[in-house]
């Protein structure tokens, strides 16, 4: 099949980036998106041009690395799909794609399609974490947690760190990756001694890190690779009342408390 | 060089305790002086570099991808072993280190086996209480299913994605400490050298993947976590990622490389579409539980396999192998897959593949009870091939997995340069030569949680280290090394691409050093590997700047090493004359086709030093011994 690219190149940082033109008149719809980008980086750098940078490694859809805007769309058209595991038989024959990073402040362009999301790194170790000491864990079956709470917290627990849901959003906001994270950890019994200070610490990191407020567009749901839904962010919301309202976060250190 | 295993005397289930009652600890007031770098973020990385932390050491870690929480183990997926005996189905401590050094077909050893498999059982009660969500009953206790190779149900697993959750406790520890400050953390940010001051690592030469800058981490102990080194195949199960530097660098600074031809070959993975192909994707090992693999019966018979009556149909593991049938050890799959497709009775494109088909699974439990177990492996197989699983059979092949080699290290993890440990996929301790479904997890997290932690400071209490900075002769002559190394890369200016010679060496890997090897193969192969290895350093094209982010340059040194290392994975599959486990050496076999290990001769683990590029390494053995369980041959028959 022939594609016509127009991916964003951009040298580092501060450089002004643009899109550029690339025809590749034969690919095969059994490639991933990934795949293309190879191929189309092989044929430059026979022409001695610099390759397109991009983040990938597991191209399993699981390690949350690959991410790109396609055609307005994060990880492009296909529903619950990462950037990797989109295969071109997505895609018409004769398409025209544009391609992009992630467009959001708290996320910076690094080169071309790459961008710096550890943003998200710093959300979690502001409380996205049970504090459980190696070795001081009571034996596992001693507390038993019923399938359905489980199950739910593994459906938060599913987030994979894309950033879709934040290049998605039109305020740019990180509330679905939050959600996911506070949910999971709120979900069990091991994570309720933390859960109010929890979700104190972690949106008042998320709003340090410039990302934008949630305005229920939910674009974020539609954009996520591993369908985390929406109504962990109205759970968020529920958990956020409550902890501000009983005071308690007041009194919890910001990172996490004792060692 | 020296190998001394310093495992401990006594009961083999006494040794553990004992050498922990004997370590030396450090003062708590002086921990915190202490400053140990950890390489890799993932299972074994993450869990040493929280647990040192916690225990008041100052760290340092580093990992090559963006965050610690994307390191490869986040791809694992069918689940991670403990003796808990939860089923009630006769496991214990006992027989999961049986299971363990049985299917590793007597190349490993004992103690550190059993220590695993004593310590199993508290890596689930900890990833429990970090919040991983473990699979459950509706009585709300832990679940569990068998997996590859074991008659007991002791795999513990999150959906399909218990690699994912076990990361993300881990990373949630580190995530935890980093927000402390006792962790420093450092992404995007490669190894390319070991630093070694008067016999002992302190510190590491990295890297920034974001501008380029080359700069020298000093410490007082090293710790590689650094993963396998399935890539030298090219394509594999591993993410992109993966590479064999940190440990082989580590190797031409002292460090001895034990069993490096113990290559793991997956017996269900999607076969390749094409010459795009850039990776290739594991089905989970699980599905062999309520799937039968089989091929026809007649070679050459392209019908779809809905056409094809049962009486056409060979399950070949089943008539192989009665009474472990389709949940013969991986070795074995593999090994018999490449047979029947070799015989000219694979299926799909390239007769590259076999079925594995849960049509009597379906028909017996049902439609549902099989979206619920298999649900996600169904979709991500039918995305990638466009196939419903519930609509016809799936194809699948081996692939490259799994490295059982790596670093050798002694009871404590270190390796053979004091003060250098190995831990995780990077060792080459407890899986001798062949791996069990879902233990890699467990040795992971056994290392990083429970072994290293505590081992690490018996070196740290006693060692004389003197206070070492950057202007030291030995760390800036490593540093200028790994500088005019990239300068080097850059300048070849050749005409074909990193990648090309990157397919090219897998390639020749695979055919000839991967799931079946002969002595007359592998000398080609070292030829061909010596004289690619020379096309490279002259014709290679590496585009862009070293003061930058540039992904070719990151690949272009991790292929440079493979280069290398390939040569010595040929040397040692040659030098092994017996087929044991994953090693399978053509001329070594019955004559039904089964590996005939030699245990006179072969009956030690290979550790070899590193004395040159093209030099030939030599070969330190360590032999060993079996007091506990009697050497016999394997039967899955
Ligand atoms: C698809 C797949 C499925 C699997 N499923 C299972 C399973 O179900 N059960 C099971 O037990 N095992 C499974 N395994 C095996 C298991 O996942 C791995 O063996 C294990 O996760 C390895 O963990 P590790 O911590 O040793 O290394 P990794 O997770 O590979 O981490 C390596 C770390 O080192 C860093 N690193 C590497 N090189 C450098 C360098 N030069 N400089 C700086 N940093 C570096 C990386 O950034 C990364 O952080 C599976 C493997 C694959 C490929
Ligand atoms: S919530 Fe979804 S889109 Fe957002 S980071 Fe997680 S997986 Fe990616
Ligand atoms: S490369 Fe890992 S999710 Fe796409």
């Amino acid at each position: 099949m022939r594609l016509t690219l127009h991916v964003w190149r951009q040298a580092g940082p501060r450089a002004a980036g643009r899109f550029v033109r690339y025809d590749v008149p034969d690919a095969s719809p059994d490639m991933s998106f990934l795949e293309l980008l190879d191929v189309l980086n092989q044929r430059l750098i026979t022409r001695r041009e610099e390759p397109i940078a991009f983040d990938h490694d597991c191209r399993e859809g699981i390690c949350g690395a690959c991410g790109m805007v396609i055609n307005g769309r994060p990880h492009g058209p296909r529903r619950a799909t990462t950037t990797c595991q989109l295969h071109l038989r997505s895609f018409r024959d004769g398409a025209e794609l544009w391609i992009e990073p992630w467009r959001a402040r708290a996320f910076p362009v690094l080169k071309d399609l790459v961008v710096d999301r550890s943003a998200f790194d710093r959300v979690i170790q502001a409380g996205g974490f049970i504090s459980v000491r190696t070795g001081s864990a009571p034996e596992a079956n001693s507390v038993a947690v019923p399938k359905q709470d489980a199950d739910l917290a593994m459906d938060a627990a599913a987030c994979i760190g894309c950033g879709a849901c934040v290049a998605a959003c039109p305020n740019a906001s990180a509330m679905l990756f939050v959600a996911a994270k506070v949910s999971h950890l709120g979900l069990l019994p091991q994570g309720q001694p933390e859960r109010a200070r929890r979700v104190v610490t972690m949106v008042a990191q998320m709003d340090a890190e410039g990302f934008g407020a949630c305005t229920n567009h939910g674009e974020c749901m539609a954009a996520c690779p591993k369908d985390i839904s929406i109504d962990f962010i109205a759970r968020l919301n529920r958990d956020y009342l409550k902890a501000v309202a009983s005071g308690k976060p007041q009194a919890a250190r910001a990172n996490g408390g004792d060692g | 060089m020296e190998l001394r295993a310093r495992l401990p005397a006594g009961p083999l289930a006494e040794k553990w305790e004992r050498h922990r009652a004997e370590i030396k600890l450090v003062n708590p007031a002086n921990k915190l002086k202490r400053h140990v770098i950890v390489v890799g973020s993932g299972l074994a990385g993450a869990a040493a570099a929280a647990s040192l932390a916690e225990l008041g050491y100052a760290v340092s870690c580093c990992c090559f991808q963006d965050s610690p929480r994307r390191a490869h183990s986040i791809a694992a997926q069918g689940g991670i072993n403990a003796a808990k005996n939860y089923q009630n189905d006769g496991d214990s401590t006992f027989r999961l280190f049986y299971d363990t050094i049985k299917g590793g077909d007597f190349r490993s050893r004992e103690a550190n086996v059993y220590r695993l498999a004593e310590i199993s059982a508290r890596i689930i009660d900890q990833c429990t209480a970090q919040g991983v969500p473990f699979a459950r009953e509706y009585g709300g206790q832990l679940a569990n299913r068998s997996f590859g190779g074991v008659q007991v149900s002791r795999t513990f697993y999150a959906r399909g994605q218990t690699g994912q959750q076990l990361l993300l406790g881990a990373y949630q520890s580190l995530a935890r400490q980093i927000g402390m400050g006792t962790v420093k953390m450092y992404p995007r940010t490669e190894m390319l050298d070991l630093v070694v001051v008067d016999g002992r690592a302190r510190g590491i030469v990295v890297r920034s993947l974001v501008d380029g800058a080359v700069t020298t981490h000093i410490g007082d102990a090293v710790v590689l976590a650094t993963g396998g080194y399935s890539n030298v195949y090219y394509l594999s199960t591993n993410a992109k990622g993966c590479n064999v530097t940190a440990i082989w660098r580590a190797h031409k600074r002292g460090a001895a490389f034990a069993n490096p031809c113990f290559t793991q070959i997956h017996p269900t993975c999607i076969p390749a579409t094409g010459e795009h192909q850039a990776k290739l994707t594991l089905m989970s090992e699980s599905l062999r539980n309520d799937g039968r693999i089989w091929v026809p019966k007649r070679k050459g018979d392209t019908r779809p396999p809905l056409e094809i009556p049962e009486d056409e149909r060979d399950y070949y593991l089943e008539r192989l192998y009665p009474s472990y049938g389709n949940l013969a050890p991986r070795d074995i799959a593999s090994r018999r897959a490449k047979q029947v497709c070799d015989e000219g009775r694979g299926v799909g494109p390239g007769s590259h593949g076999v079925y594995l088909d849960l049509r009597d699974a379906i028909a017996r439990l049902g439609h549902r009870v099989i979206a619920d177990r298999y649900g996600n492996l169904f979709e991500m197989y039918e995305r990638i091939t466009a196939e419903s699983p519930f609509e016809r059979p799936m194809r699948i092949y081996p692939a490259p997995h799994y490295t059982m080699g790596g670093l050798w290290v002694d009871y404590n993890l270190m390796t053979t340069v004091d003060g250098l440990y190995a831990i995780g996929e990077a060792n080459f301790s407890d899986h001798g030569a062949n791996r069990l479904g879902a233990s890699a997890l467990m040795q992971g997290l056994a290392d990083g949680y429970f072994i290293l932690p505590y081992t690490i400071g018996d070196y740290l209490a006693q060692a004389k280290l003197p206070p070492l900075d950057a202007s030291h002769p030995d760390v800036r002559r490593t540093e200028a090394e790994v500088s005019d190394r990239v300068e080097r890369l850059l300048a070849v200016g050749g005409r074909r691409s990193v990648d090309a010679f990157h397919r090219e060496l897998g390639r020749l890997m695979w055919d000839k050093c991967g799931m079946s090897r002969s002595a007359a193969g592998l000398r080609e192969a070292i030829q061909r590997i010596r004289v690619l290895r020379d096309e490279f350093s002259s014709d290679v094209y590496v585009a862009g700047k070293g003061a930058d982010l540039n992904q070719a340059l990151e690949h272009a040194g991790r292929v440079a090493d493979f280069f290398e290392f390939a040569e010595l994975m040929c040397h040692d599959a040659l030098h092994r004359e017996e087929s044991c486990g994953c090693h399978f050496r053509e001329e070594h076999q019955t004559p039904e086709g089964e590996a005939k290990r030699d245990d006179e001769r072969f009956g030690y683990v290979a550790a070899w030093e590193f004395r040159g590029v093209g030099e030939p390494a030599v070969l330190h053995k360590e032999p060993l011994e079996f007091e506990t369980v009697h050497l016999a041959q394997r039967s899955y028959k």
